[in-house]
C-alpha cells in the first residue's frame, strides 16, 4: 500500500488540481470518517428548532436526490433534464398512503398499516413511512425505465429533452390531477395541495413533530449515509464500471459486451429510486405535496449542484449539493438580505435574490469549470496524459507494494 | 453472445406491423389531432371553419417560436450548447421592443405610413441590441469554457437565464403589464370561408417569412456562413482552414440574438401583455421545436416551431390551455420514437 510517498507518476500532476487533492487513501478515509462524524453529531450543537436545522435537513435531502441523478448524469452520462418527475412520484407516493386524501378509504374508516400515534386514527390510508420508502422505491423505479425506453435510441442531447419533456408531463398531470376522477378519487389534489401529510413514523420511537427537527435531520442524514453507501459500491461495481464505459464510448461498451439496453435501463431505475426515497421524505417533512413544487427549474437545480460540484464525483456532488441548497435557502434570503441594511442603504435585496443565484453559477463555473471537486478520471483526461492514469489508480497502487 | 445480439427472426405478421410502423407510423402521429378534430367538426357544424382558424392562429404563433427555434438550433448546432439563456433574450426583445414604441412615438391612432417607418426603426434597434446582448453572453459565459467538460456552459446558461429573468423583474415588475395594441391585433384582415386571419397573423407571417428566408440564403450563400457550417462540422478543422472560429461563433449568436429580438418585437404586438417570465415558456417551447425538427437543421427548427404552433392552438381551443404543455410533449417524445434525430435530423456530431 502506498503511503504519504505516492507513486512516481502521480507527481506529474500538480497535486493541488488533483480531484483528490494528492492525499494518501488513508488521510482522505480519515476526512470522510471525520466529515461524517462531524455531519451526524451536528445537531447536538445547534439549535433544534431553529431556521439553520431546517436548511440542513432540506439540504441532505437534495444531496440523496444529486446522488441519485449522478448516477444517470455523472456515471452513465445520460443527461437528466427531469428528475423532478421521481422528487414529484416520491412526494405523491408518500401524499397517498400516508394523508387523508383518500378520505373514503375503506368507508371513511381509513386503512393503517403499523402506524400508531394520532395518524392510526384518522380516516384516509395510513401506512408505515418505511412502507412508503419502498413503495416510492418500486414506484419511481418503474417510471425511470419507463422514461428511459423511449431515450433507447436517442443519443447525447436529444436524451435530455425527451427526459425534460417526462418532467414537465408528470409536473402537468400534478397541477391538473384534480381534473382526472376515478375510483372516487382525484389522481392529485393541484395547486391545492395534499396536505396535511403523516409525520415520519418509524419503529421504536415515537412519532415525529414539527417543531423538533433534529429526529428528522438524523433521518435524512441516515439517507444520505444509504445513498453515499450505495453509490460507492455501485461505482466500483460491474455495473458501475459498464456505466462508465457507456458513458466515455457507447459504441465501444457495446462490442465489448455490455448489454446497452440493460445498463442503461438500470442506470435510469436506480437513479430515479434515489429520487423517490427524497421525495417521500421531503413530503413528510414540509408536510404538503404541492404540485407547484415540481417545476423543471428544480430538475436544473439539482442538475446545478451536480454539475458544480463535479459530475461522476461522489464527494464532489455532496459538497456542491450542500453548497447550492445553503446559497439559495440560507445565504441569499437570510445573509445576504441583511447586508444593505447594516451598511445603511435603503434597498430590497429580495428582489435580487435569483439573479444573485444566478451569477454565483456563473462565477462559480467559470473559476472551476471541472467542478469543485472533480471526479479523478476526468481530471486526469483534462490535466494529464494518459499515461498516467495507471500509475496514479489506487487500485493499480495496491497491487504493486 | 452473438445470440444475443443478433435478434431472432420474427414472424411475418409482426413484421409488416414494424414496418408499417416505421414507415407510416410519424404521419399517423402527426396528424391524428387535426384529423381527429375536423371529422369532429364536420359532423358537428358540417364544415371546417374552427379548424382553419385554429391552423391560421397556429401558423401565426408558430412563427414567433420558429425565429427563438432558429436561435437556439444555429447554437447548438456550432458549440452543441443548449442555451437556455435563449428565452429570456426573447423575452428582453420584448421589453426593449415595448420601450421603444413610446420612444418612437408609436400610439394607436398612427397611421399606416408612420407605424410602418416606426414599427421598422424598433424591429432593426431591437434586432441589434438583442443581438449585441448574445454575443456578450457568450464571451462572459461561454467562451471562457469551451475547453471545459460540455456540461459546465449548460449551468452558466442557466445563470444567465436567471439573471436576465432577474434583469425583466426589475425592469417591469412581476406581474404581466398589458401594451398598447399598435396594430389593432385581433381585428380581422379577410375571411376565408370563415377562417379570419386578423392583423396580427398577418404581421407575425410578413415578419418572419423575409428573416428565415434571408437568414437561409445567407448561411447557404455568404463567406460567413460557409464559415458558420465548417465550424458547426468541425472546428479544429475549420481553424487549420484560416477560419476564425471565434470571429464565427460570436457572429452565430449576434444571428440568434437578432432573430429572437424580432421574435420578442412580434411576440408584443401579438400577444400586447408582456411579462419577465414569457422568455422562460418560451424558451422551453422553442427548444422543443428546435429538437423535434432535428437540432442543428434551420428548416427543421422552422417545420417544429411550426407544428408546435398548431398542437397548441388545436389544444388550447379544444383541450385546455392547462393541458397544452403536457400535450405538446406528448408529441414530441412520440415523434423522437418514430425519428430518434428529429423530423429533419442531420447527422450532428454529437448525435451521428
Amino acid at each position: 500500500m502506498s503511503t504519504a510517498t505516492a507513486a512516481p507518476g502521480a507527481k506529474a500532476t500538480d497535486p493541488s488540481q488533483n480531484g483528490s487533492f494528492g492525499l494518501p487513501r488513508e488521510v482522505r478515509i480519515g476526512l470522510a470518517i471525520a466529515a461524517i462524524l462531524a455531519g451526524a453529531l451536528l445537531p447536538l450543537f445547534i439549535d433544534g428548532e431553529g431556521g439553520f436545522i431546517d436548511d440542513a435537513t432540506i439540504a441532505l435531502a437534495y444531496v440523496v436526490m444529486a446522488l441519485g441523478l449522478n448516477i444517470i448524469v455523472g456515471f452513465a452520462g445520460l443527461l437528466d433534464l427531469g428528475y423532478v418527475a421521481f422528487f414529484a412520484i416520491g412526494a405523491y407516493t408518500m401524499g397517498y398512503f400516508g394523508s387523508l386524501f383518500h378520505i373514503t378509504a375503506d368507508g371513511g374508516e381509513g386503512v393503517h398499516i403499523l402506524v400508531s400515534g394520532p395518524a392510526a386514527e384518522l380516516p384516509g390510508i395510513h401506512m408505515n413511512f418505511l412502507l412508503i420508502v419502498v413503495l416510492a422505491i418500486i414506484a419511481t423505479t418503474i417510471a425511470g425505465m419507463v422514461i428511459g425506453l423511449p431515450t433507447l435510441r436517442l443519443r447525447g442531447d436529444y436524451i435530455a429533452i425527451v427526459t425534460l419533456a417526462f418532467g414537465e408531463i408528470v409536473g402537468r398531470i400534478a397541477i391538473n390531477g384534480d381534473e382526472i376522477k376515478g375510483f372516487g378519487t382525484q389522481l392529485t389534489a393541484g395547486r391545492q395541495g395534499i396536505t396535511p401529510v403523516d409525520k415520519i413514523d418509524l419503529p421504536f420511537l415515537e412519532a415525529f413533530n414539527s417543531l423538533q427537527l433534529r429526529p428528522w435531520y438524523w433521518v435524512a442524514f441516515a439517507l444520505v449515509l444509504i445513498a453515499l453507501f450505495v453509490n460507492f459500491r455501485l461505482v466500483d461495481s460491474r455495473l458501475g464500471r459498464a456505466w462508465i464505459a457507456l458513458r466515455e464510448d457507447e459504441v465501444a461498451a457495446v462490442s465489448m459486451g455490455v448489454p446497452l439496453v440493460k445498463t442503461k435501463l438500470l442506470a435510469y431505475g436506480t437513479g430515479a429510486a434515489f429520487g423517490g426515497v427524497s421525495g417521500a421524505f421531503l413530503g413528510s417533512y414540509l408536510n404538503t405535496v404541492n404540485a407547484d413544487q415540481f417545476q423543471f427549474s428544480f430538475s436544473i437545480f439539482i442538475l446545478a449542484m451536480i454539475i458544480l460540484g463535479g459530475l461522476g464525483s461522489i464527494w464532489g456532488v455532496v459538497i456542491g449539493a450542500v453548497a447550492l441548497s445553503f446559497i439559495n435557502n440560507r445565504l441569499i434570503p437570510d445573509v445576504l438580505n441583511d447586508v444593505p441594511a447594516k451598511i445603511g442603504l435603503d434597498f430590497d435585496l429580495t428582489e435580487l435574490s435569483f439573479g444573485i443565484f444566478g451569477f454565483l453559477l456563473v462565477i462559480m463555473m467559470v473559476l472551476r469549470p471541472e467542478g469543485l471537486l472533480p471526479e479523478r478520471r476526468r481530471q486526469i483526461e483534462l490535466t494529464a496524459g494518459v499515461e498516467d492514469l495507471a500509475v496514479d489508480d489506487d487500485s493499480y497502487e495496491a497491487k504493486v507494494p | 453472445m452473438a445470440a444475443a445480439s443478433i435478434p431472432a427472426a420474427k414472424p411475418p405478421a409482426a413484421r409488416a406491423v414494424r414496418s408499417f410502423l416505421s414507415q407510416y407510423g410519424l404521419i399517423v402521429v402527426l396528424l391524428i389531432m387535426p384529423l381527429a378534430f375536423g371529422i369532429h367538426d364536420l359532423r358537428s357544424e358540417g364544415d371546417l371553419s374552427r379548424l382553419g382558424n385554429n391552423l391560421v392562429d397556429g401558423l401565426s404563433n408558430g412563427a414567433i417560436w420558429a425565429l427563438v427555434a432558429i436561435g437556439y438550433t444555429l447554437v447548438y448546432g456550432i458549440v452543441e450548447l443548449i442555451n437556455f439563456a435563449h428565452g429570456e433574450v426573447f423575452m428582453l426583445g420584448s421589453f426593449v421592443a415595448a420601450g421603444l414604441f413610446g420612444t418612437v412615438g408609436l400610439t394607436a391612432t398612427t397611421g399606416v405610413p408612420g407605424l410602418v417607418v416606426g414599427l421598422l426603426l424598433t424591429l432593426l434597434v431591437s434586432m441589434i441590441a438583442l443581438g449585441v446582448l448574445n454575443v456578450m453572453i457568450e464571451r462572459v459565459a461561454y467562451r471562457p469554457l469551451r475547453d471545459a467538460p460540455k456540461l459546465a456552459p449548460l449551468i452558466t446558461a442557466v445563470g444567465f437565464s436567471f439573471i436576465l429573468q432577474n434583469v425583466g423583474l426589475l425592469w417591469r415588475g412581476g406581474s404581466q403589464q398589458g401594451i398598447e395594441d399598435l396594430i389593432n391585433s385581433q381585428k380581422e384582415l379577410v375571411n376565408v370561408l370563415g377562417v379570419s386571419v386578423t392583423n396580427g397573423d398577418m404581421l407575425a407571417v410578413a415578419v418572419t417569412i423575409p428573416l428565415v428566408l434571408m437568414m437561409t440564403t445567407f448561411i447557404a450563400r455568404s463567406r460567413l456562413g460557409k464559415a458558420m457550417r465548417a465550424t458547426a462540422q468541425d472546428p479544429d478543422a475549420a481553424r487549420l482552414m484560416g477560419i476564425n472560429v471565434d470571429t464565427t461563433i460570436s457572429a452565430t449568436f449576434l444571428i440568434g440574438g437578432m432573430l429572437a429580438g424580432a421574435a420578442g418585437l412580434i411576440y408584443a404586438l401579438y400577444q400586447t401583455t408582456i411579462w419577465y417570465f414569457q422568455g422562460f415558456t418560451a424558451g422551453l417551447i422553442a427548444f422543443t421545436a428546435a429538437v423535434m425538427g432535428g437540432i442543428g437543421n434551420i428548416r427543421g427548427a422552422v417545420l417544429g416551431g411550426l407544428i408546435i404552433g398548431f398542437i397548441q392552438q388545436i389544444s388550447d381551443n379544444r383541450i385546455g390551455s392547462e393541458w397544452t404543455p403536457a400535450i405538446v410533449f406528448a408529441y414530441l417524445v412520440l415523434i423522437m420514437v418514430f425519428k430518434p434525430s428529429g423530423l429533419l435530423g442531420e447527422q450532428t456530431r454529437e448525435a451521428g
